[in-house]
């Protein structure tokens, strides 16, 4: 399986409303504060990535082409 | 034909103010980040942005019948342009202006990852200012003011939207005791502003009148 | 080019201070250097290409911490195509390190030559040179006022806050720009968009210092001590228990042992050495024959930094030590990255815990789980430097914790501390 998409925080604007993790608990997993720890995306979860992105309260999170 | 345009306007106005009202106990709840296991935040974010979708399909039937409707002489432009109309010129204008600020939420959050997460915060308190103005128009403008499920349908309102702004100055997280302080004096100022003003006008008799509704309307004339 | 006999090899930066014994003034900086050799491009070539070939070829690193190397910056920056801004970082945030407040005491003409040899040759028109007290700022203006107006760049001295992170680049950038001395998540990088927008080219004072030596003897010059990996000098800040504390100036790949013998030597038995500062590393006392690289220092487990060497005494308690210095660094959090601002207090509050003899299994656990899942997860790379250092205190200390695991086991623990936190400025 190919994974060419990642998730990159901006941890100064993230806070921790956690919608992102809520929608991707499979590539989101939250400390114990309840800040988000990013994994690779699968391709199948790309939509769901975008998603999580685009509904982000502080528009912490960006998804790019892994390098 | 024209009854029922009149009719659909007031009924799909009423119906908007309910709903603006959900979208700002949503907003709100958003905010304060109400949810989590058995209400996922997402869906409250998601029914944040539907519900003002939905209320804005109601608000373009709510103008479109009103401009359609001969009863009172409302055009195209007043629809967008406030304080231009013939009719009830401040109380219509008021409500053109939470129309046109609420298309520019609606805009400025679907396009929230192009113009910066900063300014569209900044934007988006004018939500509350919208909500308010809406308010107003729709007592200032309604023709059903003083029917009793209306009153009763304006009470919950407030009284809700006045509960959530509360929860919110209260709300945990950054202490900002000024920004809270001046948030709470404001909704303060407004809401004596908005009862005084609704006991002295449009609970009164003769509000009609006084607000501006032109003696012979053009329907009546032809009659 | 040769080596003038008038600068050994051993001593660069702090030649003319040891042989003249006094801070040195323009004439004393000219007579003993010269006039500054003109590195500007020529008309139709590009901006920067002389000088960043010559650092290039000295194999110059950044003494700010980072150890990039300066040439590759300096092309970063001129790649860009536009006026860049040119920055002297000499705000020295961490407490432990006093080389560049030094450095323009004694020497602020190597400095300012330096950033003026950047600036012609990236065709930068303003240089601003950071510095935290007031008394460098003044030693920087009157340096300034000699050298009269420099032709067609204008130079200010920029105060910055004594905060720990204000004295990260970005955070540089964002208090040069009129914003808050606080850390900016990258990219952009100061190098794509930095002061006002502009591309800007931050370094370290004592990087500008060698600029201006390699500038005028060369590469090979430069070359001539040092490492083949690590070439050069470097300064130095060696404090706690030696003899003569203070800012020394030694080839890169001289041993821990080394630095401590030309600190004075040891002034009683050592355990261990604080290496790289607060956001660096412990290295055992064992390990002191080191050589001082960024390379060598890593795989040892230790970090180079701007140079900072403190000797930890016997007698002193390196876990009760380290949690004081771990809270420091929780408070000097800059408070806007959550896993920064909540973890950093968290794993000194572990740590505190494990000091005191309070920490049972649950404790230990716990705080290598929150040791790594801290790191890497801040703009900056301030977690990751408290999360190194209380790393590697478990690891050296780690012997030593078995005497920590009841209340007042560790009489050594009850003392008062002995690094400092909030003087040393």
């Amino acid at each position: 399986m190919t994974v060419p998409w990642r998730l990159r925080l901006n941890p100064i604007l993230c806070t921790g409303h956690a919608l992102c993790a809520e929608l991707l608990p499979e590539v989101i997993v939250l400390d114990e504060w309840g800040y988000p720890i990013l994994s690779p995306v699968p391709d199948e979860l790309l939509s769901l990535a975008r998603r999580a992105v685009a509904d982000c309260p502080t528009l912490a999170l960006a998804i790019e082409p892994a390098p | 034909m024209n009854g029922l345009l009149w009719y659909s306007t007031r009924a799909t106005g009423e119906v908007a103010l309910l709903f603006l009202t959900g979208v700002v106990v949503l907003g709100v709840l958003s905010a304060v980040r109400f949810g989590g296991r058995r209400v996922p935040r997402f869906v409250i974010a998601g029914m944040h942005r539907n519900l003002t979708l939905a209320g804005l399909g109601f608000l373009a039937v709510h103008a479109g019948t009103a401009i359609l409707d001969s009863y009172a002489p409302i055009d195209l432009a007043d629809a967008v342009v406030p304080f231009a109309s013939a009719y009830r010129p401040i109380w219509l204008g008021l409500g053109t202006v939470a129309f046109d600020t609420l298309l520019i939420l609606t805009v400025t959050s679907l396009l929230r990852t192009r113009i910066g997460v900063r300014r569209w915060r900044v934007l988006h308190w004018s939500a509350y200012a919208c909500w308010v103005t809406a308010f107003v128009h729709a007592l200032g403008t309604g023709s059903d003011v003083r029917v009793p499920v209306f009153l009763l349908l304006a009470g919950v309102c407030g009284a809700v939207v006045l509960a959530v702004v509360a929860w919110r100055i209260a709300a945990p997280g950054p202490r900002r005791r000024g920004l809270r302080a001046g948030a709470a004096l404001t909704a303060l100022i407004v809401l004596v502003f908005v009862i005084g003003w609704s006991a002295d006008g449009p609970l009164r008799p003769g509000w009609a009148k006084r607000a501006g509704t032109p003696a012979r309307t053009p329907d009546s004339a032809g009659r | 080019m040769t080596a003038p006999a008038t600068a050994p090899s051993e001593r660069r930066l702090l030649a003319g201070y040891h042989a003249l014994g006094r801070p040195a003034g323009l004439r004393d900086h000219r007579a003993r250097y010269g006039a500054l050799p003109s590195l500007g491009p020529e008309p139709g070539e590009r901006a920067g290409t002389r000088l960043i070939g010559l650092l290039d070829e000295a194999g110059l690193t950044g003494r700010g911490g980072g150890a990039f190397p300066t040439g590759r910056k300096l092309r970063s920056v001129a790649e860009s195509g536009r006026s860049p801004v040119v920055v002297v970082n000499a705000a020295e945030g961490e407490p432990l390190s006093g080389k560049d407040r030094l450095l323009l005491a004694v020497a602020p003409h190597l400095v300012l030559d330096g950033a003026v040899l950047a600036a012609s040759a990236l065709r930068a028109r303003r240089i601003a040179v950071c510095v935290h007290s007031a008394e460098s700022a003044a030693q920087v203006e009157s340096a300034l006022a000699e050298r009269g107006p420099v032709r067609s760049v204008a130079v200010r001295v920029v105060r910055v806050p004594g905060r720990y992170v204000a004295s990260e680049e970005t955070a540089l950038v964002n208090h040069l720009s009129g914003r808050e001395a606080k850390p900016a998540f990258t990219p952009p990088r100061p190098f794509e968009r930095g002061v006002g927008g502009r591309p800007t080219l931050v370094a370290n004072a004592e990087t500008y210092a060698h600029i201006a030596l390699i500038a005028r003897y060369g590469p090979r010059w430069f070359r001539a001590c040092g490492t083949p990996d690590a070439p050069g000098t470097a300064l130095f800040t060696v404090s706690g228990a030696v003899l003569r504390p203070g800012v020394i100036e030694a080839p890169l790949g001289t041993s821990v042992a080394g630095l401590l013998r030309m600190a004075g030597g040891p002034a009683e038995q050592l355990q261990a050495i604080l290496t790289g500062g607060y956001g660096g590393a412990w290295l055992p006392i064992r390990r002191a024959r080191t050589p001082a690289t960024p390379a060598a220092f890593a795989a040892a487990g230790a970090a180079l930094g701007p140079g900072i060497i403190v000797a930890l005494p016997a007698r002193v308690c390196g876990v009760a030590e380290s949690a004081r210095i771990m809270r420091w660094l929780a408070d000097e959090t800059a408070g806007q990255c959550g896993p920064c601002t909540f973890g950093l207090p968290a794993i000194a509050e572990d740590l505190a815990a494990l000091a005191d003899g309070r920490a049972g299994e649950t404790v230990w656990r716990r705080l290598h789980g929150r040791l790594s899942a801290v790191a890497g997860r801040g703009a900056c790379r301030h977690p990751d430097g408290a999360v190194r250092f209380a790393t590697s205190a478990l690891r050296v200390f780690g012997p030593h914790l078995a005497a920590h695991r009841h209340p007042g086991n560790c009489p050594a623990a009850q003392g008062p501390g002995l690094l400092p936190t909030r003087g040393g400025r």
